[in-house]
């Protein structure tokens, strides 16, 4: 089996293409059929990856799984993954089967609902997989489309106008990054990533950082800084990074839940992905000059939008917000570095894939139930819903980095990187663990506690099975990372460590000052 | 043995949680007791058999991050046994005591499933303290730190259909953040400096922490004050020091024997036994150490004000609880650290004897709570009253000066009497503390004005408010009055029992705390002066390999506390005049007699008092405004800033500009919708292949490299 990565990936995309042909009608048996293929398709994805991750060895901090296959004229279909990519692509296979089961209840359109997640789910797996700049980027731009038709067919009442505007922030975003792939294209003649036989791949380039001027001015790092600046657009727009973010609370709030629980759990972690891929090896010069800027704004982010988490009416939008404060988080820790910094950086990743998949879930199970997201039309739900509060509560508290949970680990080890860098830093990020406490708990005290008096939740339900079932594998892996994260950091440590070691000893052949010791032991 | 009384409260805690419905209610509540008396009595066996050598059992791997490594493991040495004890001791009786406590109570309905839950937070908290104490890295500290906080916001919260409960909840878990701040910035710090977040890694190098200088946000500073500070503000968010106390007294929302377990005797302990536990940062942060000494005396002064004046029996021993804990700060900042875990010990027993006395009046009187209401209970609840007695003995000091020492080396007197002199006097020998000493002295006669105070307005004079109440008030059930009797055993005996061991001579301290003898000539002797509290120009490393070599120098991380040879402090303690180991006793005296007179002698003198300063009066009865100041300068303006950035902000500038063309295009977009499930996308889709298609062949065209 040398396709393992080719099989993975595009086993939801033919079993859309099965739907598309052979499945006819739209009756209830159509519909379900089509839910089935679904599961079924993600679930063997997810299973494979199993063997994956089985047959991955961490200790090897090259690529693994290679696959090369030389495609339309002069380029390459070349996949393959390392400690760093694995972590993403098993958090997308882990999260799609859930993500299907959480739209079971939706009737309006089936198979192509399903058809827009299986595609989605192929092109995000090309995207962590891809070790060709064109490649990654047909992928990277790929995932527009189903998400864009997610948001604008199956979204809520002002479901067009957030689509276009996911659509084009995004779109406008990707346009630098094209910009840069042609540029690395025009000096060295390549896209690879990952090198052929001798190690020739762009991952190995050093790109000149000579100070170059620009239309009179002199830019410093030279090449290396506007590549950089070129990826880092693109890359800020999709995470989303302040002031680039307002698209992200419009699409999560009009985006049917699944489409949430996918936008935040994956689609957001493919800019983290492009920080550790492509940003942060490619350009370490440039990620010295520039990396500061980008952590500065990072903290203004963490620290405006959980401001603005605070004083929302829409329970969608406190989670939206707070995704941008998690996702700033992690930024600061992939700029830092730092072995901490990146570790918890991906570590946030996957716990933040988890807990926000959880909580827009919630917000779900209740919208189902009532059709708002208005929090003054909840209270008091834990009367009647007992089980739905505990859930409620666990990721709530995961969310504002509870220890125990795999959150607490990423933020905790992201500001110890930070630490390192930037006092400064880490300590603006810190006082995230005091905002986003606030927000979460007011959140969660509107919607759960108190009495229920409103006349229309007095028939409210509980969790039924299939939405504890969707819970259940979130909740145990959430507490299983938090109590024994060597799960994780053993799978990504060794090339963490590499990446690490590579960027310092470029940034020390720039500016060799840069490293000092800080207590002599 | 040690694993099991950690884990075992948490397996508990998830029996009874999840599997109450197979178990009864009922069964959960006797396991999760059961259990906690088990761990109980191993505590016990292990604090009295530990021969002072520090251990350290490794559980499971925990965080493993290029050189950031923590484990989950247990720590066992002389400040983990005393927190044992003190942690399953009370925990197993306020467990015992809550199965009658909660036996009906009036906040639910008659179908109502709740004790099981709270026997399950309780014993769930008991874990993550025992976590928390028997930690060997600030990592798996702050774990139990964060899972009390968790489990305080639960059991505050527990009448979630109160919002005052619910508010409650939410401040305390904020409030504790904000201190958490500070405590995770410190950990950083140290980390940063040492390359580890262990003990036994970070405490020999406690002494270059103190020669380093730490860049922290603008300018150097030195390491240890900084790491000091920083940690410091996490102790006191905690422990409800000035300026990060004001969740504690509305934190009474919860079910009393919550007050008892974790807002008086444990929890809140959790950040004195921080600043203990890290003596040997805090003996070379001279700085950091003073700012410690001087917000707990301030503490222990302004909580015991405020508490003159508070007629809600369970406000006055939170404010209470908040001053006593202001006295054991002042002790560990001033270097006596045993003095101050010897009162935390002894505060755990009479401070929770109390609060459960305290909740035993409350049911008898239909959870009535304002003691303008209560009055001649004495008769109506003997043994409730008995007890209440022991502990207000205990707290206000109560005991014979001079006798004791005199007849049997150790001061007579209640629990109380011992280890809140030990401080006095203890900050009396620290240098600089006058000040410290002052505010402690005073506070001690206000301890015993609102002690007394509470005594008489509850127990004496006549019934006051609903008649019908007090014709109904009758003594609570056995079961919560077994455990009012242990601890006032505990109020009563602790201090005699443990007072050598706690601030006695040097070698029965040695012995209980396993320091290296505290003699300071012999060490400069023997070793030629290069003893490591010398500072010299040695490679670190190599210094401490040396002297850790040497079983009887005094390095820090030895013992389970670092006294520094500098530090004479409990020796000038010994040696104080008459004078200051009378003060703390003529003060009780004085207080006795002013709340004697107050409220037996002349029931009609405070409101008089209150009348003609009545400016005073509000300022007290009103907290010092905290409160108030802390919502217009904090709170208000926050969620104002919140607002501002949402509508302005995300709404104006960065939609309006960013957006500014897009507001152009989005309406024609929009038109475009009708299309959108029409084919529109295809065109879309289509238009990016073509794009794709020309860039590669532009590539293929300019390049073609392979």
């Amino acid at each position: 089996m040398d396709n393992l990565l080719s099989i993975i990936t595009f086993i939801p995309s033919v079993a859309a293409l099965v739907l598309a042909v052979f499945l006819r009608g739209d009756d209830e048996a159509a519909q379900r059929n089509a839910k089935y293929v679904a599961l079924l398709a993600t679930g063997a994805s997810f299973i494979i990856s199993l063997f994956v991750l089985a047959g991955f060895d961490p200790s090897n901090t090259g690529f693994q799984f290679m696959e090369n296959y030389r495609w339309i004229i002069g380029l390459h279909y070349k996949m393959g993954i390392d400690g760093i990519s694995i972590s993403f692509v098993l958090l997308t296979t882990f999260l799609m089967p859930l993500v299907i089961l959480a739209c079971w209840n939706v009737t309006y359109r089936v198979k192509e609902y399903m058809m827009a997640f299986l595609i989605l789910e192929t092109l995000m797996l090309g995207v962590f997989m891809s070790l060709d700049l064109v490649l990654f980027y047909l992928f990277f731009e790929g995932c527009l489309i189903p998400m864009f038709l997610i948001i604008g067919v199956w979204g809520g009442e002002n479901r067009v106008y957030a689509a276009f505007k996911f659509f084009l922030y995004t779109f406008g975003g990707s346009i630098f990054m094209l910009v840069a792939i042609i540029a690395i294209y025009k000096t060295t003649g390549t896209t690879d990533m990952a090198g052929s036989v001798n190690g020739n791949g762009l991952l190995t380039h050093r790109f000149s950082y000579q100070t170059i001027d620009v239309l009179g001015m002199p830019i410093k790092g030279g090449l290396q800084t506007l590549l950089w600046i070129g990826f880092f657009i693109s890359f800020a727009v999709k995470m989303p990074l302040w002031p680039l973010h307002t698209w992200l609370p419009a699409a999560h709030v009009e985006a049917p839940t699944a489409g949430s629980v996918v936008l935040a759990a994956v689609l957001l972690k493919m800019a983290d992905y492009g920080f550790l891929r492509f940003t942060l090896p490619m350009f370490p010069v440039g990620t010295q000059i520039l990396g500061p800027i980008a952590m500065g704004l990072a903290v203004v982010a963490i620290i405006y939008t959980s401001l603005v988490a605070l004083v929302q009416q829409d329970m969608k939008k406190v989670i939206a917000y707070s995704s941008v404060a998690h996702m700033a988080f992690v930024l600061v820790g992939i700029f830092s570095a730092t072995q901490q910094g990146i570790e918890g950086g991906i570590m946030l990743v996957i716990a933040h894939g988890f807990v926000s998949a959880g909580l827009f879930l919630c917000v779900g199970v209740i919208y189902d139930r009532m059709h708002t997201r208005d929090i003054a039309a909840f209270g008091g739900l834990v009367n009647r819903m007992p089980v739905y509060a505990l859930v409620f509560m666990f990721f709530t508290l995961a969310n504002v980095g509870l220890p125990g949970t795999a959150n607490f680990i990423g933020e905790f080890l992201i500001l110890v990187g930070a630490f390192q860098v930037n006092t400064w830093v880490a300590m603006f990020a810190t006082t995230a663990i005091i905002l986003s406490a606030a927000y979460a708990l007011w959140l969660y005290r509107r919607v759960v506690f108190g009495d229920l008096i409103k006349e229309s939740l007095k028939g409210i339900k509980d969790l039924d099975l299939r939405e504890k079932l969707i819970f259940a594998p979130l909740i145990a892996l959430t507490l299983l990372f938090g109590v024994y994260p060597s799960l994780v950091t053993d799978l990504v440590g060794p090339s963490v460590a590499d990446l690490v070691n590579d960027v310092t000893a470029a940034q020390a052949a720039y500016d060799p000052a840069a490293l000092t010791a800080p207590m002599q032991h | 043995m040690l694993p099991f009384i950690v884990l075992a409260p948490l397996a508990a805690s998830i029996v009874a949680g999840f599997g109450w419905r197979y178990i009864s209610e009922r069964g959960a509540q006797y396991l999760t007791t059961a259990i906690l008396f088990l761990a109980c009595l191993l505590s016990w066996i292990v604090f009295l058999t530990f021969d002072g050598h520090t251990q350290i059992i490794p559980l499971m791997r925990w965080i493993d991050s290029g050189s950031f490594e923590a484990q989950w493991s247990i720590r066992l040495d002389r400040l983990t046994t005393i927190m044992l004890v003190v942690v399953t001791t009370v925990s197993s009786l306020v467990h015992l005591y809550s199965i009658g406590y909660m036996e009906h109570d009036e906040n639910w309905k008659e179908h109502e499933h709740y004790k099981a839950r709270f026997f399950a937070y309780l014993s769930f908290f008991t874990f993550a303290m025992l976590a928390l104490v028997t930690a060997n890295n600030l990592v798996q500290l702050f774990f139990g730190w964060e899972g009390v906080g968790v489990a305080s916001y639960l059991l505050i919260g527990f009448y979630y259909r109160k919002p005052s409960a619910n508010a409650a909840a939410m401040k305390a878990f904020i409030v504790n953040r904000v201190g958490d701040f500070g405590f995770a910035l410190g950990i950083f710090a140290i980390f940063y400096l040492t390359d580890s977040v262990n003990f036994d890694v970070i405490f020999p190098q406690a002494q270059i922490m103190g020669q380093t200088q730490l860049h922290f946000l603008w300018r150097d500073w030195n390491a240890a004050d900084v790491i000091g500070v920083l940690l410091f503000i996490g102790a006191a968010g905690k422990s409800a020091q000035l300026f990060l106390h004001t969740w504690l007294p509305d934190a009474m929302e919860g079910p009393t024997p919550v007050s008892a377990l974790i807002h008086a005797a444990t929890m809140v302990t959790a950040g004195v036994f921080l600043v203990c536990r890290m003596s040997p940062i805090y003996e070379y942060a001279p700085a950091a150490a003073m700012l410690v000494l001087v917000i707990g005396a301030t503490t222990a002064f302004f909580a015991a004000t405020v508490g003159l004046v508070q007629n809600d029996i369970k406000r006055v021993i939170a404010y209470s609880t908040c001053s006593q804990l202001g006295y054991m700060f002042a002790a560990a900042g001033a270097g006596v650290y045993s003095a101050a875990m010897f009162h935390l010990m002894t505060h755990a027993f009479f401070k929770a004897l109390l609060f459960l006395c305290a909740g035993s009046v409350i049911t008898a009187m239909h959870h009535e709570q304002d003691m303008r209401a209560y009055g001649g209970l004495r008769k109506k609840i003997p043994f409730t009253f008995w007890m209440m007695v022991i502990g207000t003995l205990a707290i206000t000091g109560t005991g014979l000066p001079f006798v004791g020492d005199w007849l049997f080396g150790v001061p007579l007197g209640f629990a109380g009497f011992d280890s809140k002199d030990a401080i006095i006097e203890g900050v009396w020998g620290a240098d600089g503390a006058g000040y410290a000493f002052w505010m402690l002295v005073i506070a001690a006669a206000f301890t015993a004005f609102y002690s007394w105070r509470l005594i008489f307005m509850t127990f004496f004079g006549a019934p006051k408010g609903d008649r019908h109440a007090h014709d109904h008030a009758k003594e609570s059930p056995l079961v919560m009055l077994i455990p009012l009797g242990i601890l006032g055993l505990g109020a009563t005996f602790a201090g005699m029992i443990w007072y050598n061991s706690f601030f006695g001579n040097h070698a029965d301290m040695a012995k209980f705390f396993h320091l290296p003898h505290h003699v300071e000539t012999s060490i400069a002797a023997s070793h030629g002066g290069s003893a490591p509290t010398v500072a010299s120009d040695d490679a670190p490393g190599a210094k401490l390999a040396e002297s850790t070599g040497q079983a009887e120098a005094n390095v820090p991380g030895i013992g389970a506390i670092f006294v520094r040879d500098e530090n004479h402090a409990i020796d000038n303690a010994h040696a104080a005049p008459v004078w200051v180991k009378l003060s703390p006793f003529i003060a009780m005296l004085l207080g006795t007699l002013a709340a004697y007179i107050m409220y037996i002698r002349s029931p009609a003198l405070p409101g008089r008092l209150a009348e003609a300063n009545r400016p005073l009066y509000l300022f007290l009865l009103n907290k010092w405004y905290f409160d108030e100041i802390y919502d217009a300068v904090l709170v208000k303006p926050t969620l104002a800033v919140g607002r501002f950035l949402w509508r302005w902000g995300d709404g104006v500038v960065i939609d309006g500009t960013i957006d500014g063309l897009a507001t152009r295009v989005v309406p024609y977009l929009t038109g475009l919708a009708k299309r959108l499930q029409s084919g529109y996308i295809y065109t879309y889709a289509f238009t990016m292949v073509i794009g794709i298609t020309l860039l590669v062949t532009w590539m293929t065209l300019t390049g073609g490299a392979r």
